[in-house]
This record gives structure tokens, sequence and C-alpha cells, in this order.
């Protein structure tokens, strides 16, 4: 069943005016309920404009949205209530924390929605605990904790609202290795546990295959492709014409081939090429 | 939205008036509005428009542009209308009277109409000035024409630099704001309804994070600018020096005479529909 | 030649206080550190965040001052007042969030701050301004406002404010980390522009080991103290080492260091793409030759 789907979405900005640029180009789409699904595009490509339309922060200029096979833009939809189903978190998300504690900031969301104290309270601390932030933090001004940290307290405050699906917009980034690792695993960690819907925008096609079953490919306003990762490294020299970047462990390989060893063109993980390598020098001895 | 505003924003040409020494433009533009508060009729008002007409396109700045800069002055003016209709009131029969509470007199019309006319040239005609001045040569104009004031220990340099970084900060500030909104929206912060108390309250998961980064920033502005070994006015050199020039002493001269034809219009034809106004 | 900055014995702490000011106890940030750079070196100084590793940066141009030991920049003590505005000059430095070192509203007076600050004649200030932003590939951008520009766009105008100074080392505290793959790559070409082209001594701090792999010598920090300091080379073949402090190896190392784990007999040290497909390339080729 697919929990989000785009028909023919187009956004202008400014629209009518002399300034008017298209940001987001007649896009369809639909997503799985479920799916983890990495989005990737360089800056302009359209990707934020296009993760705003899903909880209706960002209205169409064209075309239609359904989050759950409701058009969110139809008189009798709250957005609001498309903004719970939707969780959105942004980049640097951090910068949106104002509340003097831990808890009260995760409670924000839930208390939004006007649910009941036991059900807020069972809501922030579960959600605490799958970000990794211990009962201690809870009372702690969000402004004394680290960077990484705090990125986790921002995530726990929309996770704290069970959205349907999770939209996360550069959760890494800035954040050095440790930080990068602590914030990632535990999105894939809520991912498996939870089966929520996510979609995880990045500039590191790294993260995205560590984590993306499917790849959603943006270029100056269109999708370039949304498929399986492994279709998508097929066309690993058109992503790399586009201007993106792949793995370095897809480079080497790709040298390699160009050398005349063809290893294959779906290796975008260390573990998969070394795989192959082992392959191949084991096809050479039964030669 | 907040991005809309062009007040205070500068469009960068190579025109007469964008070439004027900043410094003159200054003094020209506050002639300006004392002009337009000397003109008590509708001809004088004419004239002015005539005036700031020839200027701008003299200038090269764009009419939709001078447009966008009265829509945000809108209500200003709006109110400013309404009061003058309502509250004039005039020596013969009133046009319309609603139990003697409501009375517009055809004064009350006029003289609304010639405020709100005022109201827009005066935004009008200042706005040249940012359009056509870089907020550097601004800044740098406000400090020359002020430092005078050194001798009596008034902190001219110190003004001008919050100035300037407060122009440079506006643009990024706008920006994290809107990103703040929106990401407190997206955890359902309802800002855009209720009372005027409830939305100030709403305003808080929005302004505390604004004031961290404020803050932050100022911070890491502070430690750039000692990198970069600033050490207050003292000794200080600038690469652009502002020059003025036969040009700037003719346009000077210009406004002069214009200003003195006006006081002369006064007094030849003081009564032109207008006989008092509520300012 | 000589060092531009020597740093000898530094210990720095920041005193940790109660609800109520009292200092209780002192966070040991730097404990021990000498480290000398010698001119026209690319050093790259690694670390997680918390190694302490900002904070020695911060000791290069004298915007920090060492509790015990001592730092140099061109022979002047860092300690002497007298001398701050010659070590600032000597030493430049370049932050993190380009948004928040840009002072003025237009590019290229922007560049000129620096100058204008040390009251260099308006002609001259003109010329090294022109000069720095064509350094860095801004030129054609001067009359522009720094909101209109990229964040690689911004933070190369940070680097032209800093080069017109002409300072003999840069030191940039992780440039980086706030741009997108294309901003970082300007950044990087940048550097490698000043440090080649220039003579620029380089000092950079980051995270990324994908840009210390870059630099002709890399410092490891951990904990306040310098745990590995050597050619980019030899500092990513422990990958061991570097993993138990919070670090990521580059997937060439990481790919070699587990087929060295299989029971393969290869090198640990390739840390280029090239050199690792050429030696993958003659070990398959070599391999299947053998047996056939």
């Amino acid at each position: 069943m697919s929990v989000i789907e785009l028909k023919n979405v187009t956004y202008k900005y400014s629209a009518g005016t002399p300034f008017e640029a298209v940001a987001v180009n007649n896009v369809s789409l639909t997503v799985e309920k479920g799916e983890f699904c990495g989005i990737i595009g360089h800056t302009g490509s359209g990707k934020s404009t296009l993760i705003q339309h899903l909880n209706g922060l960002v209205k169409p200029t064209l075309g239609e949205v359904y989050i759950d096979g409701e058009n969110i833009w139809s008189k009798d939809v709250d957005i609001r209530e498309v903004r719970f189903k939707a969780g959105l978190v942004f980049q640097y998300s951090e910068h949106q924390l104002f509340e003097e504690t831990v808890y009260k900031d995760i409670s924000y969301g839930p208390k939004n929605m006007g649910l009941s104290e036991e059900e807020i309270d069972t809501r922030v601390r579960a959600a605490a605990e799958s970000m990794g932030i211990s009962e201690e933090l809870l009372e702690r001004s969000p402004f004394d904790l680290s960077g990484g940290q705090k990125r986790r307290v921002a995530l726990a405050g929309i996770i704290a609202m069970k959205p349907e699906i999770l939209i996360l917009d550069e959760p890494a980034a800035g954040l050095d290795p440790i930080g990068r690792e602590s914030v990632l695993s535990r999105i894939s960690e809520y991912h498996k546990k939870y089966g929520t819907t996510i979609l995880l925008v990045s500039h590191s096609m790294e993260d995205i295959v560590r984590f993306a079953e499917k790849v959603l490919v943006m270029n100056k306003g269109e999708v370039f492709c949304h498929s399986p990762t492994d279709e998508v490294f097929a066309r690993q020299d058109e992503i790399i014409k586009i201007g993106l970047d792949v793995p370095q462990i897809t480079r080497v390989i790709m040298k390699l081939r160009q050398k005349g060893i063809d290893l294959g063109s779906d290796i975008y993980t260390v573990e998969r090429a070394k795989e192959r390598i082992l392959e191949y020098m084991a096809k050479g001895r039964i030669c | 939205m907040l991005k809309d505003i062009t007040i205070g924003q500068f469009f960068p040409g190579n025109s007469l008036i964008h070439r004027l020494d900043s410094r003159f433009k200054i003094i020209m533009d506050i002639a300006y509005v004392v002009m337009l508060f000397t003109a008590s009729n509708y001809l004088g008002l004419v004239a002015v428009g005539l005036f700031m007409i020839l200027l701008y396109i003299m200038s090269g700045v764009g009419l939709r542009l001078v447009l966008k800069s009265l829509r945000p002055i809108m209500p200003l003016i709006a109110i400013t209308c309404i009061l003058n209709l309502f509250f004039i009131r005039g020596s013969g029969e009133p046009l319309l009277n609603i139990g003697g509470v409501i009375m517009i007199y055809p004064e009350g019309i006029t003289t609304s109409i010639f405020m709100a006319v005022r109201i827009m040239f005066l935004i009008i005609g200042m706005s040249l000035l940012t359009y056509t001045t870089s907020p550097i040569e601004l800044t740098d104009a406000i400090e020359r024409l002020l430092s005078p004031l050194k001798k009596l220990h008034f902190p001219v340099h110190e003004l001008a630099m919050m100035m300037t970084i407060a122009l440079r900060f506006i643009p990024t500030l706008i920006e994290e704001t809107d990103k703040i909104m929106s990401a407190q929206k997206a955890r359902g912060a309802n800002l855009d309804t209720g009372g005027l108390m409830k939305k100030a309250k709403a305003l808080i998961p929005v302004m505390i994070p604004l004031f961290v980064s404020a803050f932050k920033r100022a911070n890491e502005l502070a430690l750039a600018m000692e990198c970069r070994c600033y050490r207050g006015g003292e000794g200080r050199t600038r690469m652009k020096q502002l020059h003025s020039g036969l040009k700037d002493y003719i346009a000077l001269a210009v406004m002069a005479l214009f200003f003195a034809e006006l006081i002369l219009l006064n007094i030849y034809i003081p009564y032109l529909g207008i006989p008092y106004m509520v300012p | 030649m000589g060092d531009i900055i020597k740093a000898e014995n530094i210990i720095f702490e920041y005193p940790v206080l109660d609800e109520d000011g009292n200092e209780v106890s002192r966070t040991r940030v730097l404990d021990d550190v000498s480290l000398c750079v010698p001119e026209g070196q690319f050093l790259a100084v690694l670390g997680h965040n918390g190694s302490g590793k900002s904070t020695l940066a911060k000791h290069f141009n004298g915007i920090l001052l060492p509790m015990s030991g001592s730092v140099t920049v061109d022979g002047m003590d860092t300690k002497d007042e007298s001398r701050i505005y010659d070590i600032r000059q000597t030493v430049g430095m370049v932050f993190q969030n380009p948004d928040n070192q840009i002072v003025a509203t237009i590019v290229e007076e922007d560049a000129a701050f620096a100058l204008e600050n040390l009251g260099v004649e308006p002609k001259e200030i003109r010329r090294r301004v022109d000069e720095a932003l064509k350094t860095v590939d801004m030129y054609e951008y001067r009359e522009h406002s720094p909101h209109q520009l990229s964040g690689g766009q911004k933070q190369r105008v940070a680097i032209a404010g800093i080069i017109a100074m002409r300072p003999r080392c840069i030191v940039m505290d992780e440039p980086t980390a706030m741009l997108d793959p294309k901003g970082r790559k300007e950044i990087m070409k940048t550097i490698k522009l000043l440090n080649r082209e220039h003579g620029i001594t380089v000092v950079l701090i980051t995270h990324y080991m994908e840009e210390a792999a870059q630099a002709d010598r890399v410092v490891v920090i951990d904990k306040g103290k310098i745990l590995l300091d050597d050619v980019p080379k030899k500092i990513f073949s422990q990958v061991e080492l570097l993993r138990s402090v919070g670090l990521d190896v580059p997937q060439t190392i990481e790919l070699m260091y587990e087929l060295k784990k299989s029971g393969l007999d290869v090198p640990d040290d390739l840390l280029y793409e090239e050199e690792c497909a050429e030696y993958l390339f003659d070990m398959l080729t070599a391999d299947v030759g053998d047996k056939k």
C-alpha cells in the first residue's frame, strides 16, 4: 500500500512575478508503507522543497499530494493533522529547541496534538529512549547538551508524535563520526522496530546506501530515478554526470573496470567489494 | 511574506543618482522630507511628486519596486485616511451624517487624500535613497556627517559599525526565522490563528531559538572580527573614499532652487483646497 | 625552512562552575601539547568533537593563551600584547560558519575589512582586495551581497578577507563542516591552491578523514593529547586505533584492512584510490594468472 503519493506536483517560487523559478517540476511519485527511502540530489535540486510538500508546509502550485490516500489540500482535511502524520525533521534541527528542559521540549509536539498527560509522558519517555537520551538528561536544559545529543533530542521531539512517515533532512549534517553514527544507527533501529516509513535526505551516498532500500535521485527539480539501490547504481555513470558523488569504494571499482577487471556495477559498500574480490580470486583458482 | 519587504534594500546601478556622493544624498533626502511637509497645497504636492518621478526616471529604478515598497505601509495609510475622514470637521454641511456620530465633510475627504499622497511620497522618496545607495556608503556617510560629534565623545564609529552589522544580518535572520517557524509548524505549532495573546504566546517557540542563535552568531562574529584585527575606529582607513564633485554641488543647487520655488508657491497660492490639516 | 608556529608544552583548562558561579573543578582540554608547524606545510589536525582540536587552533593566533607552556608565531610570543596585531596578521583564522564571519553587506567591502582595520592606504587596499578575491575565484561576485551566495562561495569570501592581510599561515577551524559536497570541494581546492601556489602554511582542523588524507602531515588529537603525528598513509593504516578514538578511515584503507583479515597478504597503507585500484588489478591478474 502506498502511504505517499504525489501526482504531477509542480512548485514555483514567486509565481506570477519576473522572479518566477521552478523548484519542483511535474513530479509523480509513490512511496510504499514501511519503505526506507534515501533522497539524494545537490543543493537546488528541489529535494528540500519536495519534502516540505509531504507535510503541507508548502502547497503545490500544480498537482496533488496524497498521504494515506487522502488529498491533503482538500477542504475537509486539517493540515495540522497531516503534520502529525508526516513528521518532518529539518536540517540542523537542534536550532528548534526552546524549552527549559529536554522533557518539555520533546513534549511540545504531543502537547500540540492535544493528548492526555499520561499519553504524553509515555510517548516522551519512549521517544527519548529510542533516541538514546537517558532519564537523567530529560531534566537538563537542552542548551547544555553536546551537538549530537541536541540533534537526537530534536529527533525525539518529532518521534514522540508517532508519525506514520518520518522525513529527515540531513539528520547527520555537521556532526563528527561518533555523532553521525549515534544518530543514523538509531534511526535505522527505530525503522526496524516500528516499521515506520522513512525518507532520509542526505548528501552522503555512503550513508544512504548503508540504510536505504530504495533511492530517490533528484536533479533540477525532477525525479531522476526512484528505484532499489542496486538499480540506481547500475546507472553510476549517469549519476556522476549529474554531479553527484558515489562512495569512494565505487570509484575504486570503476577504476578497476577501466583497467579491465569488472567486478560488477552494484558495488557500493566495502563488504560487497571484499566479497567480489574474494569470489573473483576463487573463480580464478577453478579455471 | 517576510522576504517581500524591499525597504532598505539596495539595487546596484550606475545612474547619476547612484553616483552622487552619499553625504549629499542624505542631506538632500532630509531636505526632501522638509519640502514635503512645506508643501501645503495640491500644486506644491504635485510639484514635489513630479520632481520625485524625475529622480526615479534618472535613477533607473523600476516602477514595480516603487509599488512594492508601498505594500507594507498600506495599513498605515489606511488608518491615516480613516482618521482624517471621520475627525475632520468642515464648515459647511456634512456629506454624510449618521446619527450625529459619524459625519463626513468634503474637507475630510480632501485632507485624507492629501495625507495619503503625502505619506506615499514620503516613503517612495526616502526609499530612493536606500535603493540607490549601498548600505556601506550610507553608514559611511552617516559616520562622516556625524563625525563632529566625536569631539563630544559620541560613539559615531561604533554606531555606524552597528548599523552595518545590523544591515548585514537582517536577511540572514529573516531566513532563519522562516526556517524556525517551519520547524515548529512541523511540530504542530499554530502560529496563524487565535487572538493576540494566543498568537504572542505561540511565538515563544520561535523567538527563543532565534535569540539563542543570534547570541551565538554575535559571539562568533566578534571572534572573527578580532582575528581580522578590528580595534574600533581609531586609525582605520576606508577602501572606498567618498568624493564630492561638481555633480554633487549642482544637484544640491537644483534641490535648493526647487525648495525656494515651493516656498514661493506656498506664499502666492496659500489656499487650494486645504484649509487646515491634522498632521 | 623554520617553524612558523611553535607550541611548547601547552596546557589549557576550562573552569567548571556550580550554580552559584563558584569554581568546583577544572576540565583539562589541552594536556601538555607540543607541536611545531614548519613554514609551507599543509597540516591537518584530526579529532572528534571535544578532543581539544579547536581549542588548540585558537592558541595559534593568540585568541586563547596557554595556562602553562608557550606558543610562538614567527618568533613572537602570543602572550606579548604589543605584538598581537602582528601575530594575527601572520596567522589568519577561518571558522566553521561562513555566515558569522562576514561583516559587510558587499563582498569586496568584507574582503577589505581587515586592511581597513590595519590602516592600509585606500589604493593599496583596493589592489590587495582584488588580488585576494581573484585568488579564491570570487572576483566576479565582488559587488554581490553575501546572502545571495552559496555556502561554499561565502566561505571563500571569508578566506579572501583573511588572505588580503597576506598572512604566512592560515588556520582553518572545520571550514567545510556546514557545506554541501560541492562547497567542500571548492574549499579543499582553494586550500590546496593557497598552499601549493602561494606557499601559505595551512593548518586544517577537521573531522573528515578524506580531507585530512590530502594534507602533507596529519596530527591526531584525542582527549587533549597528541595521539599520532605522521604522513597520512601511516596515520590511516592504523585502523583499529583510529576507530577506538571515534574516527573513520577511508574506504580504500578499510577494504585493505578487511582483505587482510580474510587472510590475504595485502599492504595496509593504500590510501589513494588510484594506487588502491592499481594494486587490486595487479593482485587479481597475478593471482588468476598463477592459478592458470
